[in-house]
Parts: C-alpha cells; structure tokens; sequence
C-alpha cells in the first residue's frame, strides 16, 4: 500500500508497476510517480520543465 | 547471443510502459533501464555492455547530451545525436527540410526586434512566432498584427532568456479544425492521425481530438521525406493540409504515441521494438566481424 502525499489516500500500486513511472491518485489527481516497487513509495511527480516534451 | 538494449529514461510515461512491455513479448533480449538522472558519464572511461540504446528521455537537452555521451562511449543510439539535435531544434529543422526539398511553410529567422518586425510585417499577418527549442504547443504565439507582434516581440527580448531572443516566424497555415501527425518508423511511415481542435494549436498534449488517417502515398512519401531530411530513424511528422499539398511543420524525435494506438489499429510500441532489435542484431553483427 502506498499513501498519495497530497491528500493522504491510501492505494495499491499496480501488480506491473516500474520505478519512475507516473501514475493519477484517484482521489485528488495529482500526478505521483513510483520511487520504489519493493518496497512501494510514491512522491509527488517533478514539475514539467521548459525542455520537456518530444 | 542475447539482444542488450539500454532504455533511457526518466519518468515512465504510458510511452515506455508500453515499450517495456514490448521487449519483453521477445526472448533473447536483455533490457536495461537507465534513469537520466542517476547518470554520470566519466568522459574516456565509460564502458556500456549495450548493442542499442533507445532513447525516451522526457528533457530535451538530457537526450541530446546523453546521447551524444554514450555515442562517444561506443554505443550506437536510436535515435542518434545528430537526428536529436536537428529535429530539437525547429530552425535546424527547418534549414534541413529546405536542403532536401521538403515541403513546409514560409520560415523566417531574424536576431533582432526590429529585423524581426520587418520580416514579420514582409510576411503578412498572421504569422506564428516559435521558440526554436520547446515542445507540446509551449509558448507558440499567433502573431494577428503589428501591434501584437511589436508586444510579444518586446516580451520576448526583455523577458526571456537569450534563446528566446533567436525569432522563428512561420508563415500561419488555416488549418481548418485539424492539423496530421505521422508516425515513421526505420524509414517507414506506418499510421497517422488527424489531430482535431477548436484551437489552433492542436497537440494531443493540449487536449486535441486524435482520429485515424489513412497513409494516402502523398502523405507516406512526404513523412519519409522529412525523416530521411532529418537523418532518418524513429520520428514523428506533423503536417498541415493546404489547397497546393501537405506542408511539413515539425518532425519529433522521441515521440509520444499513447491516444494514437487505439486510434489507428497500429501497433506503434511494437514497431518500435521490431525496430530496435533489428539495428541491435545489425550492431551485434558488426561488432562480431570487426
């Protein structure tokens, strides 16, 4: 179980979930990314930058 | 001998979820996830154990460099170097397409306020001024008169870095409702799609609508035209419709393909892999006879 660290919803991570990837909290929206699968950790995901993109 | 592809990476977007999952679909492949930032590079020193890498990085300016680091490690890259750099910047783009007679709109790049003014007003309004390096549709402005232009011009100069002060102008093209993205893959243009808005920037990024487009010969030959332009790789074409053809305005080397999927039927990541793992066995083979 990880726990979304804006609005402290408690959810389970994907069974294929990989480090890095961004993933919605279903309660507030906010974009997280997975910083550990083993054990699972969340954060808030890094603000876009000006060079993003493709 | 097993295939070792590199993955490089930051965040994993639905794009290199779905890639990871291609690779695995294939035995014999050996995949390695390299996070752009937990890298350092030891220039002279660093030893990759890597047939390809592919490049998915989310920062520009960290693919450009980190692929030309691990070119300079022995490591041959898809996309390479040279096609980041051109395709990263829109005026390099641009000089590439008119050297290989690649359709595209009116571009005019002035260095200063004034000889921008003057190429602006010489064009005829509206005009679409672009920052030379950005991506997802940030900080285009639809230039509708002097005023405006004089304004946005005078922002830019004050307000922006010195790269903003390098002015791209590109004749506006209507594009009534809808612009084409193409997908080109190892010099083959395999889908595209209409990209539709009420606005008229029309990225799938900034909330367009993606419908299937047929490939007519006009638009493959075009889209593999650009590619080739650029250096040729894994690209993604967009394209405006005119009364007199199909005009190129951007080609994107890391390409984001998640609403096109569905929508066409193709399947994009796939292709990508298939793509991937023939230029690693052709790296692996040249490697075994060197």
């Amino acid at each position: 179980m990880v726990e979304c660290p804006v609005c402290g919803a408690v959810f389970e991570l994907e069974d294929d979930a990989v480090e890095g990837e961004l993933i919605t909290c279903a309660e507030c929206g906010t974009e997280l990314e997975v910083t550990s699968v083993d054990p699972p950790a969340v954060a808030e995901a890094p603000s876009e930058e000006e060079d993003w993109g493709e | 001998m097993s295939l070792k592809i590199g993955l490089l990476h930051s965040l994993i977007r639905p794009e290199e979820k779905l890639l990871i999952k291609e690779f695995r679909k294939h035995s014999g492949v050996e995949l390695e996830m390299i996070d752009d930032r937990k890298l350092s590079f030891n220039l002279g020193r660093d030893r990759f154990d890597l047939d390809v890498l592919l490049e998915r990085c989310i920062n520009h300016s960290r693919a450009l460099h980190g692929l030309r680091l691990f070119e300079s490690a022995g490591v041959r890259c898809v996309n390479s170097s040279a096609v980041a750099t051109v395709c990263g910047d829109k005026i390099l783009t641009s000089v590439h397409l008119q050297e290989h007679g690649v359709p595209q709109p009116e571009v005019r790049i002035a260095f200063t306020e004034e000889s921008t003014l003057e190429a602006i007003e010489e064009m005829g309004y509206p005009v679409v001024l672009k920052p030379a390096v950005g991506s997802w549709g940030r900080l285009l402005a639809k230039v509708n008169d002097r005023d405006a232009a004089e304004t946005i011009l005078e922002h830019k100069a004050i307000l922006g870095s010195y790269h903003h002060s390098i002015f791209y102008i590109q004749q506006y093209v209507e594009k009534t409702g809808r612009d084409i993205r193409s997908f080109v893959i190892g010099d083959e243009c395999i889908a595209a799609i209409y990209r539709y808005s009420d606005h008229w920037i029309t990225n799938t990024a900034r909330g367009g609508r993606a419908e299937n487009c047929p490939v007519t010969d006009e638009l493959g030959d075009l889209s593999e035209r650009a590619c080739r332009a650029v250096g040729g790789g894994i690209v993604a074409v967009d394209l405006f419709e005119t009364p007199g053809g199909l005009l190129v305005n951007e080609v994107n080397y890391t390409m984001e393909f998640r609403n096109s999927i569905d929508t066409t039927g193709v399947n994009i990541p796939g292709l990508v892999v298939e793509h991937v793992l023939k230029v690693a066995a052709e790296e692996q083979e040249r490697k075994g006879a060197a």
